[in-house]
């Protein structure tokens, strides 16, 4: 009746699980509490979960990418804390199986859970705003991406607390992850939730590139896109080309796991070499698909904040399409140690390297965006300039560990632990951070509090070094990664630094908790009436903050690529239109609800083969989306009148605040320079 | 690339015409999201042909492709799969020319083409198994059986949704957007013909060789 | 160049001394191949100093110069392009890049794991098995075998046969330079030197399960005659390891203790590769038995082992993903 489910699958004997239950079921309790007593539940249904506006959903994935991260945190603290502690004779206080999972579960939760939702989050938030699009192309498939990564968010959860997670490391290299090797449901967890999410995050790429081709205001050339949005595009380029591989990947171990299959085991004929390169393919892109929404993030904040346009702004469009492109072709610097012949190697060490050039090539372009500009201090400058300094120290331990002959000695060592942490926090954490104390204002109509956001960056910087300086040295010492315990007391006293540097970000995360309290408290103060609280460039500053629902009253004529800018300078940004037009919208719905639920149901079920639960879910699934294509009531217009008394309320506002306000954003004067 | 025309022709399309209240999309965005998908469908199949290619000779010392595949009836299944697509043609000429029954009849022969295939494929795997050559013999056998396997899952797919498109179609006619599904599942449906094809080709020509 | 070279390399060992209040084994080899691996690290270091100490330096100067409150600096507000940088700030990173893949081209191949190291001296061979969680080193020279305990005398190159009894692994002697894989069904290779006596540590890099933090080994570099005391040590051990040894060693088990076996089946090795290969397993695995004796003898040895060079010409998928089979 239930599978391999029975109640012994609770780990009752964890004291740190049970711990989790308990403050995890407490908490939810209270959350329920609030939400029922406060009467929330139909708001939240009506205006969030059911809801398909872009600006909403990317809200909401970057609220669960904040509550991941949380999680995702607290297994870095757990195995910081047990390498300071886990030295010569001691075992530390994780036993081997519960710190495999830790790990493995760190990773999965920080790249897919986390690092994704973020960058889907504020493209969802960004995006559309920034081209003067109402909404994305297809907006229930949004909602429906986001209820598929929710399922494998639930199964990721769930597994903490029923049955077990993978003990395999993130990528599951077979056999280890084969049935023979991991015979718990951990893998099956690890397998469900990543194709779960993987196939909102497919669906969402494809939805950006149709949104960004077919719906840029009229004008918008590709040249005249702005770069954030052009990173955008790429990425879910990448995203379209590298996910259905992953796909693959995982479902050839699934075949293996489920229907003694032999693609990656070691006998009949199973080859996991093939394991290996294939999650690699799709691996090293999905590095490039994190970051490079984050370059586009710094050069919209290092132009806005130097009061200058992007320095190069071709040549950024152009190192973003080459990284992309060369994002395919360097997989295999992943296992040079894997017995490739020496050219082989040396090809994929060199197209590695050459990926440095477009990089610094942008990072070249924002150092001269900063030349000759008047650089304000605010948070998501400070995040950029720290990612500046921190990035370059990254890219060359990458470039270092992309020649073979070094790889030889530092592959699979801390030292590569401590250069990807250095590229993926010192490149998506801070410019997601950067990115949300940018674009907050746009989302919730008040700025984030400026010294809390300071403080938590300066905690994170200080932090990130103190935390993975020593593991580089522990590289060149000879540490090999994912260790539970080790003879060698001459590590103990960096791991010790090294924990002592977890604790310090954890210090700067409770600072951005700090800051969104204090933000929400004294939203009053940090209010935005003008709808552009940095002097910002692009179109989405021309709007109030909040954005209103359908983002643009009339959709702007675009001609030059800062044209925010350019209207402002010439004195036309907030000419109120004579007529306002009828606005077309699609009307919110509860399928990607469901599709989800019953997503998590058939993942839940093949985790535990449940198969009548599995049909269920599957059924459920099918049936759902069915129904919605019978469903015609799927849009509504927005009658003239009301869209006027919006904008009308917006204008008044605006007005208010520039008579309270000498100069209401520093626009300076134009001059020519040679 | 979309050119800049096209986007404004978009945008003329939304702000100035809207006043007659036609539907949102003008169909071109929902053509290019499917092709996007099925490119990345494509790639899904790459991956299993790219693992056949490397696994197709590990058979472990159980039988090969050679012992395994009868030719004339996979013959057979490829003709069903091919008429299938032009009967499916006959279809979209019904749907261009606005003859709604036509369009359902021609649907439904294609239904009853794609079934037919689907039954014989089925037929042909539960063979394999009865003699002892299931996805669980050889890595090369798991890949067949995972590449064929997942052709016919997609098919079965189409199939549903062929149901599904009927159904729309009988209840509310040939309106814009049963027109627009409906082109998007004739792409999927000759998508689906041209993998087989290579199915075709690499896995039993190649095999019986 | 080459004074270039030498220059960069102190640049590097620049870093590496600010780094090195402690000892870091990485940068103090004790054989050819980790020497010129630390060279390596060095020069490379070296060179992309050249671009990342301006950066930095520019990343840091440049937003303090032009702050907002500092009106004495210059500002212009609508500078947005110059060829000239463009063209700098691309060739520079560029010509860097270049210069280090002709250095990553020659050094690929000079450090090819699977290249037989250049020496007078005549090579040791030691065939090497991966098993949950420990390591069986066997001399098939010698006859003998020991399980975390590798000993080899200096100034010869040790000529290693690498594979797994289940799943990956990676052997790897920080102080002797480069790691490779271990993987179930077919042979890696990697070819070490030491230049000095001494007791390295050695270990997995690549992660296992649950015992993968104890599988450590001792590599033992020493004397000619201390090689050959630790060789009849190793022969007077009364354990033996056939095909029942074999199988109760093969068990997973933690924080194995040091063992010699003083006699091993001729051809262990290869045998411990055919019963994870395809062609030879299958009535094997459907018994589940491993059948050590008898299902390989008719073929010779070198045509069964997975010598992925074989396949270096061809596109790096295939040369990479194509398990080891037997030749037909």
């Amino acid at each position: 009746m239930f599978g391999k489910l029975t109640l012994d699958a609770v780990p009752y004997h964890e004291p740190i699980v049970m711990g989790t239950l308990v403050a995890v079921i407490l908490g939810g309790l209270a959350m329920l509490a609030i939400v029922t007593k406060f009467r929330l539940w139909g708001y939240l249904w009506k205006e969030w979960f059911t809801s398909v506006d872009h600006k909403k959903i990317g809200i909401m994935y970057i609220i669960v990418a904040l509550v991941m991260l949380l999680r995702g945190f607290s297994d870095a603290i757990m195995m910081r804390a047990q390498q300071a502690m886990a030295a010569g004779e001691s075992a530390g206080y994780l036993p081997p199986h519960h710190f495999d999972q830790v790990f493995t579960a760190h990773g999965v939760i920080m790249i897919f859970f986390v690092a994704m939702p973020f960058i889907t989050g504020l493209m969802n938030m960004v995006v559309p705003l920034q081209i003067g699009a109402r909404d994305v192309a297809y907006p229930f498939l949004n909602s429906l991406s986001f209820w598929l990564f929710m399922s494998g968010v639930v199964l990721v959860m769930v597994s903490l607390f029923v049955g077990d997670f993978a003990a395999t490391g993130w990528l599951a290299y077979p056999p280890l992850s084969g049935i023979k090797y991991s015979p718990t449901v951990g893998v099956d967890y690890y397998i469900w939730s990543l194709q779960l999410s993987g196939l909102g995050t497919t669906l969402s790429g494809i939805n950006f590139i149709v949104t960004i081709m077919k719906m840029r205001a009229p004008g918008m050339t590709l040249m005249k896109m702005p770069v954030f949005t052009w990173t955008a595009l790429v990425t879910n380029i990448l995203i379209v080309a590298a996910f259905p591989i992953l796909t693959v990947t995982l479902a050839l171990l699934t075949a293996d796991r489920y229907l003694d299959m032999h693609f990656f085991t070691n006998e009949l004929g199973g080859n996991a070499m093939m394991y290996v390169n294939m999650i690699w393919i799709w691996g090293h892109p999905e590095v490039y698909i994190l970051i490079l929404p984050c370059f586009g993030a710094y050069s919209e904040i290092v132009a806005t904040f130097s009061k200058k346009p992007l320095f190069g702004y071709k040549s950024m469009v152009y190192a973003t399409s080459c990284i992309g492109v060369l994002s395919f072709v360097v997989w295999l610097h992943h296992f040079f140690t894997m017995g490739s012949g020496a050219s082989v190697n040396a090809f994929f060490g060199i197209t590695t390297m050459i990926i440095s050039v477009p990089t610094g090539a942008k990072l070249f372009n924002w150092l001269f965006t900063m030349y000759r500009g008047r650089v304000e201090y605010n948070v998501p400058m400070l995040w950029t300039v720290g990612f500046m300094v921190t990035f370059v120290i990254g890219g060359v331990t990458g470039v270092l560990m992309a020649v073979p002959g070094a790889d030889f000695v530092l592959h699979n060592s801390v030292f590569l632990i401590a250069h990807f942490h250095n590229v993926i926090i010192g490149g998506v954490v801070f410019g997601v951070f950067a990115a949300i104390n940018y674009w907050f204002p746009k989302a919730f109509g008040f700025r984030l509090n400026e010294f809390w956001g300071k403080a938590s960056f300066w905690c994170w910087l200080v932090g990130f070094w103190m935390a993975f300086a020593p593991l580089y040295v522990l590289g060149l010492k000879g540490m090999t990664r994912r260790m539970n315990h080790y003879a060698n007391p001459d590590w103990q006293p960096y791991l010790i630094v090294a924990a002592m540097g977890a604790a310090v970000i954890a210090v700067g995360i409770l600072c951005t908790l700090v800051q969104f309290y204090v933000s929400i408290r004294d939203r009053k103060k940090l209010t935005d009436p003008s709808g552009d609280p940095w002097g910002g460039r692009t179109l989405e500053w021309a709007i109030s903050s909040p954005a209103p629902f359908y983002n643009f009253a009339i959709v702007p004529q675009i001609k030059e690529l800062d044209q925010f800018w350019e209207d402002k300078q010439n004195g036309v940004a907030y000419v109120q239109p004579a007529k306002y037009e009828d606005i077309h919208m699609p009307r919110n719905t509860g399928v990607g609800v469901v599709m989800g639920a019953f997503g998590t149901v058939l993942g839940f079920a093949l985790v535990w083969h449940i198969w009548w639960m599995a049909a269920l879910g599957l059924v459920g699934m099918i049936a759902a989306f069915i129904v919605r294509a019978y469903d015609r009531d799927i849009d509504y217009w927005v009658p003239a009148a009301e869209v006027e008394k919006i904008e009308r309320s917006r204008h008044a506002q605006l007005k208010q605040f520039q008579t309270t306000q000498v100069a209401p954003v520093a626009a300076p004067q134009r001059q020519k320079v040679a | 690339m979309s050119s800049p025309a096209v986007s404004a022709t978009h945008g003329a399309l939304d702000d100035v015409t809207h006043g007659g209240h036609e539907h949102h999309d003008d169909g071109s965005k929902t053509l290019l999201g499917f092709w996007i998908y099925l490119m990345s469908d494509c790639l899904i199949f790459s991956g299993l042909f790219a693992t056949f290619a490397v696994l197709g000779n590990s058979t472990a010392g159980g039988p090969t492709a050679k012992e395994l595949f009868e030719l004339p009836y996979v013959l057979g299944e490829t003709m069903l799969l091919l008429i299938s697509s032009v009967t499916f043609g006959m279809a979209m000429l019904s749907m261009h020319a606005g003859k709604k029954g036509g369009v359902v009849a021609w649907l439904a022969v294609t239904f009853l083409f794609g079934a037919g295939f689907i039954g014989m494929e089925v037929y042909e795997f539960a063979k394999l198994v009865h003699e002892g050559a299931g996805p669980s013999t050889s890595a090369f056998l798991s890949s067949y059986f995972t590449l064929v396997g997942t052709h016919g899952l997609h098919v079965t797919c189409g199939l549903i949704w062929l149901v599904v498109m009927m159904d729309q179609i009988r209840r509310f006619g040939l309106t814009d957007a049963t027109q627009r599904r409906l082109s998007c599942l004739s792409l999927f449906w000759h998508f689906l013909d041209i993998v087989w094809i290579c199915v075709f080709t690499f896995v039993y020509l190649r095999g019986a060789i | 160049m080459q004074a270039l070279f030498s220059r960069l390399r102190y640049a590097g060992v620049g870093v590496a001394v600010l780094l090195s209040g402690c000892n870091l084994e990485v940068l103090t080899p004790k054989g050819d191949v980790g020497v010129h691996e630390k060279s390596l690290i060095l020069i490379a270091l070296g060179l992309m100093a050249v671009v990342a100490i301006p950066v930095i330096a520019m990343t840091l100067w440049f937003p303090w110069r032009y702050r907002s409150s500092n009106k004495k600096a210059t500002y212009a507000p609508n500078w947005s392009h110059s060829n000239k940088i463009e063209v700098v700030v691309w060739t520079i990173p560029a010509i860097i890049v270049a210069i280090l893949a002709v250095i990553t081209w020659t050094s690929s191949h000079e450090l090819d794991p699977y290249k037989p190291l250049e020496s007078e001296a005549k090579p040791v061979t030691v065939q090497v098995v991966s098993m949950d969680w420990k390591w069986l080193f066997v001399y098939p020279e010698y006859g003998v075998a020991s399980v975390n305990e590798l000993a080899f005398p200096t100034d010869r190159p040790v000529n290693l046969q690498i594979t797994s009894d289940s799943v990956m692994n990676a052997f790897f002697i920080p102080q002797l330079g480069s790691q490779i894989y271990a993987m179930a069904g077919m042979e890696t290779k990697l070819h070490l030197i030491a230049r000095e006596p001494g007791t390295y540590a050695g270990l997995s890099t690549n992660f296992s399960g649950e015992g993968f933090s104890d599988m450590h080994f001792k590599a033992i570099a020493t004397s000619e005659d201390g090689f050959n005391e630790w060789i009849a040590k190793a022969k007077a051990s009364q354990a033996n390891l056939d095909d029942a040894g074999y199988k109760a060693l093969a068990q997973p088990s933690e924080k194995a203790p040091v063992a010699y076996y003083g006699n091993v089946t001729p051809n262990l090795f290869v045998n411990v590769i055919n019963q994870h290969m395809g062609e030879m397993s299958h009535d094997a695995a459907k018994h589940g038995e491993m059948q050590m004796e008898g299902m390989h003898h008719d073929a010779p040895q070198e045509s069964m082992q997975m010598d992925m060079h074989n396949h270096e010409g061809g596109d790096a998928v295939s040369s990479n993903i194509t398990p080891a089979k037997a030749e037909k």
